[in-house]
């Protein structure tokens, strides 16, 4: 939305500004200055954030003994070495990672959007007691710092006996998600209460408007949820690594993460798993710009 | 039934919390010893406790280069750009980087040897072998990790800020131009007061999350080298010496900081957007 808006601002103000400079050669002068710091700064900038990245890729293609011959910022000889990420991927058992953040990923999605939307729904279209305070109890949540708590949650986890399931992970991800819940009343808010009553009169239940009224129109604050916990939960370590330290149970997180002890001696096979870790998100994002920025967007101000 | 949830992952843990602290428990032990203020007082008095807030130091001051580069380059991106999308997902794609690679991708870039290293000789800033550690030595570990810090999070405030930016109404600007208005006028008198409520969220985001670091100290480092964080400090207590009693003070602490820091932010800044009743 902002982007249009921006587009046409641009298009307006620009004969504007070109008749200037055609009238102007000093000005032009100056412009053009100002035009080649910015796109130095802006490239020198790029290079500096980008050369962490380049140099894991490069290593990731050489083989052991270039590895150690070589300077980290020297481009590998054969970029067809796939080998590293072979070893990378079977040795490391990273399969079994991607599998167990797959599951567990899908299953939090789906419970956090239901909880979610059952949550908004009750807490926008009805009034009961203790409405208020439970809106502050929310609020107040999402301000508790999460990793520290964990020191007292454990122990709850573990009075459930969840450790080393999924569950653990999955209630610890859908449970507690109040951003997302924000998300939903603030899209609720916009649809039309009119709606909800028009449905009562022809008779529908409290559930029938939620399912065929609420859910299907709440679908873009679903979606951007559903980018927003979807990132989250693929790059999530402390977690998984507190609650599923069983080695069926790793993560992407914590394959990666347990790396540095086998591979310790091979760097370019840690390189290769970074390069894994990284690619489907890579991927992800060059799909689903435009809604990543705004889901990221909206999480964050909340 | 998500109340339940919230009760019992969020506000039950609250509380137990607070009641450990008071005692001496050690996670497993049936009995929990009442020692009243004992685990606070340590926290206060011991040297090696207290100098977890010494180090957030270092992030609160990198939050402010992040913030500073962050509105540099949405400023720089709101005006015409050539590539400005390719541009604008360089910078911000590190935030959306597993952290675990984050942390891996930088031990390779601090080590001895390494990227860093490489580079710096490769612009002949130095020769090889005669560098910090950067990692090893307490003097440099906090500014090498609080550096990875800004590398990761810089793309969040830029995004943020860029938004912001764009949704200044384009009136404004048209005015600004018939006026005659120059770029740092329109920057100072437009952009300024036009982002002003994103700029106070992302200081007091800083400041509760420079206390609460936890990610890339305790992969890249541990902890060690006296890079030790509030939180990483706090799981080392709790899950390593086993002192839970001591861990939960340290816990229950910072959440009193955070919630004080929100509660100031809120009298500061009255936020205006939902209205929830």
């Amino acid at each position: 939305m902002s982007g249009a808006m921006q587009e046409e601002q641009e298009m307006s103000s620009e004969p504007i500004s070109r008749r200037r400079q055609r009238s102007q050669a000093a000005i032009r002068v100056t412009w053009l200055f100002a035009g080649l710091g910015k796109y130095a700064s802006l490239v020198a900038f790029c290079v500096i954030l980008m050369l962490p990245l380049v140099v894991i890729l490069f290593a990731s293609f050489k083989s052991a003994k270039e590895y150690l011959t070589t300077s980290p910022i020297t481009p590998p000889q054969d970029w067809l070495n796939f080998s590293n990420f072979g070893t990378a991927f079977f040795d490391g058992d990273m399969l079994q990672g991607f599998g167990n953040t797959t599951i567990i990923l899908v299953a939090s999605i789906v419970a956090t959007i239901l909880i979610g939307t059952m949550t908004a729904y009750a807490l926008d279209r009805f009034t009961f007691r203790f409405k208020r305070v439970i809106f502050a109890l929310f609020l107040i949540a999402t301000l508790v710092p999460g990793v520290t708590t964990q020191v007292a949650t454990y122990q709850v986890v573990n009075g459930l006996h969840l450790i080393n399931t999924y569950w653990a992970a999955i209630i610890l991800f859908s449970g507690t998600d109040i951003v997302s819940v924000y998300i939903f009343i603030q899209f609720m808010q916009s649809i039309p209460k009119s709606l909800d009553e028009a449905a009562m009169l022809e008779g529908a239940s409290r559930f029938m408007i939620y399912r065929r009224i609420i859910l299907p129109l709440l679908q873009p604050a679903i979606a951007t949820v559903i980018i927003i916990k979807g990132i989250a939960i693929y790059n999530e370590f402390y977690i998984p690594f507190l609650y599923l330290p069983s080695p069926d149970l790793q993560v992407i997180s914590t394959s990666l993460f347990h790396f540095t002890g086998p591979f310790a001696a091979s760097q370019q096979i840690i390189a290769a798993g970074i390069i894994i870790v990284i690619a489907p998100t890579l991927v992800i994002f060059l799909l689903l710009q435009r809604f990543i920025y705004n889901g990221i967007t909206q999480g964050a101000t909340k | 039934m998500p109340l339940v949830l919230l009760i019992t992952f969020t506000y039950y843990p609250v509380g137990n919390m607070i009641w450990y602290s008071f005692t001496d428990w050690d996670g497993i032990d049936q009995t929990k010893n009442f020692v009243g203020l004992n685990n606070y007082i340590q926290l206060f008095t011991r040297p090696q406790y207290f100098q977890v807030f010494t180090v957030s130091l270092y992030y609160f001051a990198a939050s402010f280069v992040q913030m500073a580069i962050a509105l540099y380059f949405a400023t720089l991106l709101s005006f015409r750009t050539r590539f400005k999308n390719f541009f604008k997902g360089i910078i911000f794609f590190p935030y959306l980087i597993n952290g675990v690679a984050i942390g891996l991708i930088f031990l390779f870039f601090f080590r001895p040897g390494g990227t860093l290293d490489a580079t710096l000789v490769a612009l002949g800033l130095g020769k090889m072998g005669h560098f910090p550690l950067w990692l090893g030595n307490p003097g440099w570990v906090n500014i090498s990790l609080a550096g990875a810090s800004v590398w990761r999070y810089t793309g969040l405030n830029f995004v943020l800020f860029l938004g912001a930016i764009q949704s200044i109404p384009s009136e404004a600007y048209e005015a600004a131009d018939i006026d005659g208005a120059n770029s740092w006028q329109k920057f100072r008198y437009l952009i300024v007061p036009g982002i002003r409520r994103i700029i106070s969220l992302s200081m007091i985001l800083a400041i509760a999350g420079s206390l609460s670091v936890f990610e890339l100290p305790y992969i890249i480092t541990g902890g060690a080298n006296g890079s030790g964080t509030f939180v990483t400090t706090t799981v080392q207590q709790a899950f390593v010496f086993q002192r839970v009693g001591f861990a939960s003070a340290m816990a229950v602490m910072l959440t009193i900081v955070v919630l004080l820091i929100t509660w100031i932010q809120r009298k500061l800044v009255p936020d205006d957007d939902v209205a929830l009743s």
